[in-house]
């Protein structure tokens, strides 16, 4: 039996653990200390987004929403007020007259979540309830693209909410088109695997999270839907600060990425564990922990399991673009040192 | 209390003596003496218990108030021309969720091309946004109407825009009255909202609503907006016997009882029409004006009851429906249509883009409304001219170059010349 750390948490929150099913990394809530179990094996979770929505099976997104919004009501004793940006979060919870969720829900517009919860932010102080705190949430064009002005200004006000992007690298509520969280080569609605150069371009889109963590907000951080415990203690963690923080969740999409319901959590590991998805934490502009990749991967065995990625496969042979890609992830892996001797994580 | 101070400030001050709890400031002229007003007075601490928050867009603007207010704030936000189209989307929304949000709207052109001054064109952009929209004539209504804005949208659950004149009114420096913060109080009750964003009430606002509700959802908005066609002169009632001024209300008649010819406008030019009704009474023309206060609702019944005596009726507008002619004057159309014997209508579009509206030009429009009649829309002091000049020059050559600057070529030439 090997004997490790949980590693995902800084070292001071971190119990030791030992693996009983050598090779998995995974643990049993039942071998965690009470205290550090998943929020979701609690029988007074708050279900905050609670059966009988609409997402399709395998949702990355309600997945990552269900754990970050039942993380932050914990972390608040349910004084939580959500903010939602139109999309497919917004419409698979909410298809009138009913909703999944169990705590005070606003929606507004597609572009404007970050400003709305900043009202609401504001509003509670005013009221004289300045423990009732706000978390905005959105899907990756809500936050990258169209809410992108609204949120930088939520950052450089600093105002009090947490604004959690989750990541499927696409619009897919309007049918799986292109946005600026797109990777490069993926094909999209509107970046058609066709022409000599197929799927999105290379060179295009940007790194919300590293532009969040220029705003010198006081925290930052990237997450997971394949690590949900690393999920729930950042949002925790983020619930405990005030001011603008930012967590964003990689939460795979079964219909826009072309790929089984069940591989949802296994795509989400995969790019980590190739470097494409770097997951970090900074605070005040400053990275301050880096989740150390437990088996690097080549970028094509994430790429291939992807319908999206199938041209840079075809005929059986691997595509020149390919190369570039992992070149991408071998820089992501040098930039942020995402691969060190075993432990060095923590 | 009496002051000698800017329609801006003036409105700043009536506005936190409604004790807004938060304000989204963003410039843009001529809006921006409010919210400046406004930031020192929560600054110096004596708008307390306020958040004033500055912005990066219109958009986030109102935003924020919409978050604001869904949370049980009372919120407000100035804004003008491109800004209002910059946070159309948030316009309809805050409607749509019904949040009482009041908005003071410079009124100010909307480009291209640019042009800061006034006219009507933006509040007529979100004349269907579902929001009361309220015109103020004088500084110290403009004030006064904010009062009532708050008071009615928060009755009502929906948005208020007061409308005021940019630069004519907003930077304007006259005498006004200034409430006292009892007498603010006593007349504005705090804000109790019918739906509110809290824990211990959980509640989902902004749902998506398909075919089996969105008309029932509209309706409603539409019968709020008839309510207020009832609270407006209620309330308007209410402020004259609080305050001892006539403010607010749907409409107001000036020299009507048996005038032939009755004007209807909105907003500051009323005071010039005024002074040209009282030059052309004293030659013996029946003639008087209706002044619109309250544009959304548009009070058809009312201005039907004010327009039914007269022979003709010239609606003086400042803002163009382009390819249609004047909105205004397709409204009261409207009101107009089903009475027996309607008057005659004549549509006239003046002082867009800020071009002086001057007695002289309305004499000779009000006199050419009875004795030379005009088809479909009439451009006050339109320089015909230069205009005939640029379409000849349009036609002549197809890279004709932009227009505006065309027209401002051409105007400059009799200067360059004189030189």
């Amino acid at each position: 039996m090997d004997e490790q750390h949980v590693a995902t948490a800084p070292a001071e929150a971190v119990q030791k653990l030992r693996y009983y099913q050598k090779g998995t990394f995974t643990v049993g809530n039942r071998l965690v200390a009470e205290e550090e179990r998943t929020v979701q094996a609690s029988t007074h979770r708050s279900n905050a987004l609670t059966c009988g929505h609409r997402a399709c099976q395998g949702c990355g997104e309600a997945l990552g929403a269900r754990y970050a919004v039942d993380a932050a009501m914990r972390a608040t004793g349910n004084n939580l007020i959500a903010v939602n940006a139109t999309g497919c979060l917004e419409v698979f919870t909410t298809p009138y007259p009913e909703t999944s969720w169990q705590l005070p829900w606003l929606h507004s517009l597609f572009g404007n979540a970050a400003a709305v919860a900043t009202g609401v932010a504001a509003a509670m102080r005013v009221k004289g309830k300045p423990h009732v705190r706000v978390l905005a949430q959105g899907g990756d064009g809500g936050t990258t693209d169209i809410g992108f002005q609204c949120l930088s200004g939520m950052f450089e006000r600093n105002d009090d909410v947490l604004y959690v992007c989750y990541d499927n690298e696409g619009y897919m509520n309007t049918g799986v088109q292109r946005s600026s969280a797109t990777p490069p080569a993926a094909r999209t609605a509107t970046t058609p695997a066709l022409g000599p150069e197929p799927g999105n371009v290379f060179g295009t889109g940007k790194s919300v999270p590293k532009i969040a963590v220029a705003h010198g907000i006081p925290y930052v951080a990237t997450a997971t839907v394949a690590d949900l415990h690393d999920l729930e203690r950042k949002v925790t963690k983020a619930m405990s600060i005030r001011g603008a923080r930012y967590i964003q969740i990689d939460v795979p999409c079964p219909l826009g990425w072309g790929a089984p319901s069940q591989d949802t959590i296994l795509l989400a590991r995969l790019a980590v564990e190739c470097g494409l998805y770097p997951i970090f934490e900074a605070e005040h502009g400053v990275v301050t922990h880096v989740r150390k990749i437990r088996r690097v991967t080549p970028v094509r065995e994430y790429l291939k399991r992807q319908r999206r990625f199938a041209h840079l496969f075809r005929d059986g042979r691997d595509d020149p673009r390919l190369a570039r890609l992992q070149a991408q992830c071998d820089a992501n892996i040098r930039e942020y040192g995402l691969v060190g001797p075993a432990g060095e994580d923590e | 209390m009496l002051k000698q101070i800017e329609g801006s400030r003036a409105m700043a001050e009536g506005i936190a003596l409604c004790r807004p709890e938060v304000i989204c400031a963003y410039p843009i002229t001529p809006q921006t003496h409010i919210v400046e007003r406004l930031g020192e007075l929560v600054k110096e601490g004596d708008l307390a218990n306020c958040e004033f928050i500055n912005v990066e867009s219109e958009f986030a603007a109102l935003s924020v108030a919409i978050g604001a207010s869904a949370a049980g704030a009372r919120a407000y936000t100035a804004t003008a021309s491109q800004g209002l189209l910059f946070m159309a989307e948030a316009v309809y929304n805050a409607s749509g969720l019904g949040l009482p949000i009041v908005m003071t709207l410079g009124n100010r052109a909307i480009g291209a091309p640019i042009n800061i001054w006034n006219d009507h064109s933006d509040a007529m952009s979100m004349r269907d946004a579902g929001w009361l929209q309220l015109f103020a004539e004088t500084n110290q209504e403009a004030l006064d109407l904010h009062i009532q804005a708050f008071r009615l949208a928060e009755e009502l659950s929906m948005p208020a825009m007061v409308c005021v004149d940019g630069f004519i009114l907003t930077h304007a420096v006259e005498r006004v009255d200034i409430p006292d913060q009892a007498q603010v109080d006593a007349y504005l009750p705090p804000y109790d909202p019918v739906q509110v964003l809290d824990p211990a009430e959980p509640a989902s606002i902004g749902a998506m609503v398909g075919p089996e509700a969105f008309t029932e959802v509209r309706f409603l908005a539409h019968y709020k907006q008839t309510q207020a066609l009832r609270l407006l002169p209620a309330y308007a009632e209410e402020f004259r016997a609080a305050f001892g001024r006539e403010s607010g209300g749907l409409l107001r008649r000036y020299r009507t009882e048996d005038a032939a010819l009755v004007v209807v406008a909105m907003g500051s030019v009323c005071g010039t029409i005024k002074d040209t009704i009282d030059e052309m009474r004293a030659d013996g023309v029946a003639i008087g004006l209706v002044t619109l206060v309250a544009f959304r609702p548009f009070p058809v019944e009312a201005l039907r009851d004010a327009l039914a005596g007269a022979r003709d009726v010239v609606v003086v507008e400042k803002s163009i429906a382009v390819g249609m002619g004047g909105q205004l004057a397709t409204d009261v159309d409207a009101a107009l249509r089903n009475l027996p014997e309607p008057p005659r209508l004549h549509s006239a579009v003046a002082g867009l883009g800020g071009r002086p509206i001057t007695r002289r030009s309305l004499h000779r429009l009000f006199r050419q409304a009875t004795d030379a009649p005009w088809e479909g829309t009439h451009f006050l002091d339109l320089n015909e001219q230069v205009v005939g000049r640029e379409i000849h020059r349009t036609r002549k050559t197809r890279r004709s170059g932009p227009t505006a600057e065309n027209l401002l070529r051409v105007l400059a030439e009799p200067a360059r010349e004189a030189k």
